[in-house]
């Protein structure tokens, strides 16, 4: 078989495998978009719902996605930043770092109802926290601190050890070294791997099943310690557990929840190619 | 000469294998010292011991003493960021931060808490002076360094070590990735500096080690083979060694 010939070949199923990974996407994003367009409008998205959620809007549902997310990332960037920095910075190459490592790669991989039911049984009954917000944005947390560790310790790792050393060098503790250097020039990276773990957050249904989610609360919360609606939960509640919802109220939701966590995917773009060009090596 | 630093009996081993062997010299304060010999011979190791840069490395272990005016770097009193502010260190490569060029220069003083800006000001003026880049980059003093060339970048390293006003300067094969012209105008910039400081020296050539030094030792394999006048230790070395790497033999 001669040489261009089997380029030809290659190229070909290279493409056909890129096209049967793109075209499920496009598809699903495709169909809700079709079916949901219709169903989103103002109404859909700043009333409250009614007949059951039937009809009205989704409004407390996105409100309650929103602070759940915000709640996330309050407790999950300090302490995963936090983490990785020590990690990466501090911590000597022993059996317990390496221990700390393992465990960190290995909670990443765990279902995310588990991290529901240890949030329920940590923060809504041992801490008594309730079925509340609190909760729901800990356990949230939870689940996405190994994603926010081990990304950002990559981003701190790839920083150049010299930089390190040039600090020192000049009289910099370790810690100004980081602060005024290596932190800085880690940021890009460190950012991806935050809005990574908040877009699986803003998405996951299980965690917050048990944790903080209301089945109907037609109002928006008054407290922290108050339950929320929240948009993957409605979306699995409206298409499963009431009967007669329209289609389009379901699809409507879906799109909603898609738009969120894309536009949040996109303003992660635009923050980190922000960053990457004021970069100087 | 009145000695700046002493270094007594130094081993240092890493990984359990021996890098410098039972090294002793002492380097005199105000003239241009050089730590010369074959790659491996363990001159850089020496460098970075004495402003302790070799701390952040595991796996080592330090027999001997280094001191400097009279007192053990390695003493339980001493303040190691507080030791590198007054002994600066130039790598081999240019190594700019990822900031601008006025940044760069009082990057030490701003760590050390320095906020008046008129004698910041004053300071990287001074030493971009000294450093001999003054004239090719005042007018930008706030582009970024990594714009400069590497002749440039490495004599705003030199800057940037001198913005502390160090009373020792270690400076690791600086001209190594230099053009002649900017090699000629570092080396330059170290013989006016000799007057006020101490500074020691691997240079990256035999030719480079003669035309500096005041004093030389000669490294091989992690032993300190001799150290004299810089003068006598080109043209009438002591040792069989000594004498083979200098006359091109080896090395």
């Amino acid at each position: 078989m001669n040489r261009h010939l089997s380029q030809r070949i290659g190229f070909g199923f290279t493409a056909l495998v890129t096209l049967v990974v793109v075209a499920p996407i496009l598809l699903v994003v495709g169909i809700i978009v079709v079916r949901g367009i219709g169903t989103v409008n103002w109404e859909f998205l700043t009333a409250m719902p009614r007949d059951g959620m039937k009809a009205g809007g989704i409004f407390p549902a996105i409100v309650g996605t929103l602070i759940l997310t915000v709640g996330t990332a309050l407790v999950a960037i300090p302490i995963g930043i936090g983490g990785a920095i020590y990690l990466s910075e501090y911590a000597r190459d022993n059996w317990l770092t390496r221990a700390i490592r393992l465990a960190i790669v290995n909670l990443a991989g765990i279902p995310s109802v588990v991290y529901g039911l240890f949030g329920v049984a940590l923060f809504v009954i041992f801490l008594q926290f309730g079925t509340s917000i609190v909760a729901g944005s800990l356990t949230l947390a939870l689940m996405t601190l190994p994603i926010v560790i081990s990304t950002a310790e990559e981003a701190l790792r790839v920083v150049p050890v010299e930089f390190r050393t040039v600090s020192a060098s000049l009289g910099g503790t370790t810690w100004q070294g980081v602060r005024r250097v290596v932190l800085p020039q880690a940021l890009p990276g460190i950012i991806t791997g935050v809005i990574l773990g908040l877009l699986r957050a803003a998405g996951e249904t299980a965690p917050i099943l048990f944790t903080v989610a209301a089945f109907y609360l037609p109002r928006l919360p008054s407290s922290p310690l108050d339950q929320t609606m929240a948009l993957p939960y409605h979306l699995y509640v409206i298409s499963t557990q009431v009967p007669g919802m329209p289609i389009g109220v379901q699809y409507g939701t879906a799109l909603v929840l898609l738009a969120l966590v894309l536009s949040m995917n996109i303003v992660a773009t635009i923050i980190r190619s922000y960053f990457r060009r004021r970069r100087q090596w | 000469m009145e000695a700046k630093i002493n270094i007594q009996d130094v081993t240092y081993t890493y990984n359990d294998k021996p890098a410098l062997k039972d090294v002793s010299l002492d380097v005199p304060a105000h003239a241009i010292t050089v730590f010369f010999g074959p790659a491996g011979g363990g001159k850089t190791t020496l460098l970075r011991l004495i402003n302790r840069l070799n701390d952040l490395v595991e796996g080592t272990r330090l027999d001997g003493r280094i001191l400097l005016n009279g007192k053990d770097v390695y003493g339980q009193e001493v303040h190691v960021p507080d030791l590198r502010r007054r002994v600066g260190m130039v790598f081999a490569l240019p190594l700019p931060l990822p900031m601008t060029i006025r940044e760069n220069v009082i990057y030490g003083l701003r760590l050390a808490g320095v906020r008046d800006g008129s004698k910041l000001a004053e300071i990287t003026e001074r030493s971009l002076t000294q450093a001999a880049l003054w004239d090719e980059v005042k007018d930008r003093l706030d582009n970024p360094a990594t714009a400069l060339s590497g002749g440039q970048q490495q004599r705003l390293c030199i800057a940037r070590s001198l913005a502390l006003e160090p009373e020792v300067l270690l400076l690791d094969e600086p001209t190594s990735g230099l053009d002649p012209i900017s090699t000629a105008k570092v080396e330059q910039s170290l013989f006016e500096l000799r007057e006020s400081y101490t500074i020691i020296i691997v240079p990256h050539s035999i030719q480079q080690a003669a035309r500096l030094a005041d004093r030389a030792a000669f490294f091989l394999m992690g032993e300190m083979v001799e150290c004299r006048d810089g003068d006598d230790i080109f043209t009438q070395p002591r040792d069989r060694r000594t004498e083979d790497y200098v006359t091109g033999r080896f090395g």
